[in-house]
């Protein structure tokens, strides 16, 4: 297990209590009652933690190399009946937009989502979560799908943003992302998107537009990432704290300023430290959007959403 | 000469060159340094006479090149943002706000209005480059979407001219969700029929690329515009190299199949007009001429 900066108390209760449990066996002395306290100090330490999470303790916990990503999620929530589909009919498979028709409790769904990599290799593979165009373009493909067969939507955001290369920009990264906008305002379908972990700008918001917008307590959503805003106000990388927190990035603030429509709680630690846990929570929560969703018909849905977004804004007249 | 080597700190529109030479005032093309006076770049619709570079000119400059007359009735002229996150770096965002509309004597980075159009009605929105870099914050977005529903209510159609670094960071994500706002926005303007024309002048970057700007039935510019999703610094960065001569240009952007064409400033009115002819209702003014 990876520990972040702040997690230090934990890791050192962590490695105790290991300790402890070594004594044991090679002693055969019963620290029973040792074990006890160590693991309620840990349990109670976490809790306090959890309770004073800095917005940018809650950006590096979205960022935790142990997080879920999305084919984690989908795997879990269909116990492995999914349909991974693939490729933009254009030009490639972006292997940073995975999707595919998945069976949750006999239910069809298409699920959409960035894609980060498990490990070193995996990362560069998925392109850090990072879609071309083409991604976005895979993804519009296959909400045209769910459309057409009148299926709900469920889109994972996790990404640090659509990727800024020379060939993402030859074929249109901008417009790409325009188009999702548009054409998922219009969906004649139920769509839940949920924010996972990174929510970085319009590479986030191109799978985004949803009757329902959901962030996990530990995500973050935003127009720039704490570190490239810092950068460009503070004209310095320090300023990320600061930045992160003027920002806000967090679930609680997205929600209280009326930008996203609800939250997810995590275990405590975080997503990654209890997997089954979060998957049955977002699993539930899912299932019950979509039971509501599908009982509007399709031209009110419709223009729900757009009122919802056409709502966003805060300005002086 | 001599006057202009004197004036080292700039020699465009300074009062003080204003004092130095009685002519008047004096632009330097910023491409081919030729050097008019800007009565005669005024004339010129701000294009440089020696090498057709298209300076940067803002909506009061446009809207007098567009509507017929001049003449329009602005939309939600007195629209100010309420800095929703009392957002603060090494200044307020409340202070750095109330000094922008103090320079440039506009009240956001957006002007709105409706008037004619060779005899046509016209909806036009247009960014002010230079009200915090043309960023789009929640008043750009509600602006925008205002002009729209202007347009379904009165079946006009619409033109966005964009001009724009992309999001304003002190709104956030409010600057985030006006990419939403303004695309559902847009949707149900395609879907009552309604032209919709974007033309993107220099700079268009960022959000506001990945949204409006890239959404017109026809998408057009001015030559020589820089137009691109990430900036061209962040590009470079990525690749580690440099980039290709002309790389995010009009001229690259159409190449790739992103505009419909390049127009000059000076047949931009008569090319709005042409297309409008083609997808507008015939009215009856025309058919009366026609005839
Ligand atoms: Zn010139």
């Amino acid at each position: 297990m990876d520990y972040l900066d702040f997690e230090k108390p934990i890791q050192d209760l962590e490695e105790q209590l290991q300790k402890t449990k070594d004594l044991e066996g090679e002693t055969e002395v019963d620290m029973s009652k040792t074990i006890r306290e160590i693991e309620k100090k840990i349990a109670s330490t976490r809790k306090e933690i959890q309770q004073n999470l800095t917005p940018w303790q809650r950006v590096q916990l979205s960022r935790h190399p142990q997080r879920p990503y999305t084919l984690a999620y989908i795997e879990a929530i269909t116990e492995g009946n999914f349909l991974e589909l693939h490729g933009d009919r254009g030009v490639k498979d972006d292997k940073a937009m995975v999707g595919g028709w998945g069976m949750v409790d006999g239910q069809p769904i298409m699920f959409i989502g960035q894609q980060k990599g498990i490990n070193t290799k995996m990362r560069q593979y998925r392109n850090f979560g990072m879609p071309n165009p083409e991604g976005y373009r895979k993804a519009l493909r296959l909400m045209k799908m769910a459309e057409k067969f009148n299926r709900p939507i469920v889109t994972f955001i996790d990404t640090p943003g659509a990727f800024p290369g020379l060939e993402a920009e030859e074929r249109g990264q901008g417009e790409a992302i325009a188009k999702n906008l548009y054409e998922m305002a219009m969906l004649k379908v139920p769509v839940i998107c949920i924010i996972i972990g990174e929510g970085a700008s319009g590479g986030a918001l191109g799978i985004g537009i949803g009757d329902k917008v959901l962030m996990l307590e530990n995500s973050w959503y935003s127009v720039i990432s704490p570190e490239n805003c810092s950068t460009i106000l503070w004209r310095t990388w320090d300023y990320k704290e600061q930045a992160a927190a003027a920002l806000k990035l967090t679930a609680e603030d997205m929600y209280k300023n009326k930008l996203i429509d609800g939250i997810i709680k995590e275990p405590l630690g975080g997503a990654h430290n209890n997997r089954e846990e979060i998957f049955d929570r977002v699993k539930a929560e899912i299932l019950k959007h979509i039971g509501t969703l599908q009982k509007i018909e399709s031209d009110k849905l419709i223009e729900k959403r757009i009122t919802k977004f056409s709502k966003m804004g805060y300005v002086k007249e | 000469m001599g006057w202009f080597k004197r004036n080292k700190e700039g020699i465009t529109t300074s009062t003080k060159d204003k004092k130095e030479t009685p002519e008047g005032l004096w632009h330097k093309c910023p491409k081919c340094k030729v050097i008019v006076s800007v009565e005669d770049h005024e004339k010129n619709l701000w294009v440089c006479g020696n090498c057709e570079h298209h300076d940067r000119i803002n909506a009061k400059e446009y809207f007098s090149i567009l509507f017929d007359d001049g003449k329009f009735t602005e939309l939600n002229p007195k629209m100010t943002s309420g800095d929703p996150l009392k957002f603060e770096d090494t200044k307020k965002y409340t202070e750095r706000y109330a000094a922008t509309v103090k320079r440039t004597g506009l009240n956001e980075a957006l002007t709105s209005g409706y008037g004619k159009i060779n005899d046509r009605d016209i909806v036009i929105a247009c960014m002010n480059f230079n009200f915090i870099g043309g960023s789009m914050g929640s008043v750009v977005g509600e602006k925008i979407a205002r002009a729209i529903d202007h347009c379904i209510k009165y079946d006009k159609p619409f033109l966005m001219i964009s001009k724009s670094g992309g999001a304003r960071m002190m709104e956030a994500a409010f600057s985030l969700m006006q990419m939403a706002k303004t695309s559902a926005k847009l949707a149900l303007l395609g879907k009552k029929g309604l032209p919709y024309i974007s033309m993107l002048t220099d700079p268009t970057t960022g959000g506001v690329t990945a949204s409006f700007a890239m959404l017109g039935d026809i998408n057009i510019a001015e030559p020589g515009a820089l137009i691109g999703f990430a900036g061209p610094r962040v590009v470079k960065e990525t690749i580690g190299k440099d980039l290709p001569e002309g790389f995010q240009t009009s001229e690259f952007v159409l190449e790739h199949g992103f505009l419909d064409f390049i127009v000059k400033r000076k047949n931009l009115k008569d090319k709005i007009s042409q297309f409008l002819d083609m997808t507008m209702p015939v009215t009856e003014t025309k058919t009366a001429v026609a005839k």
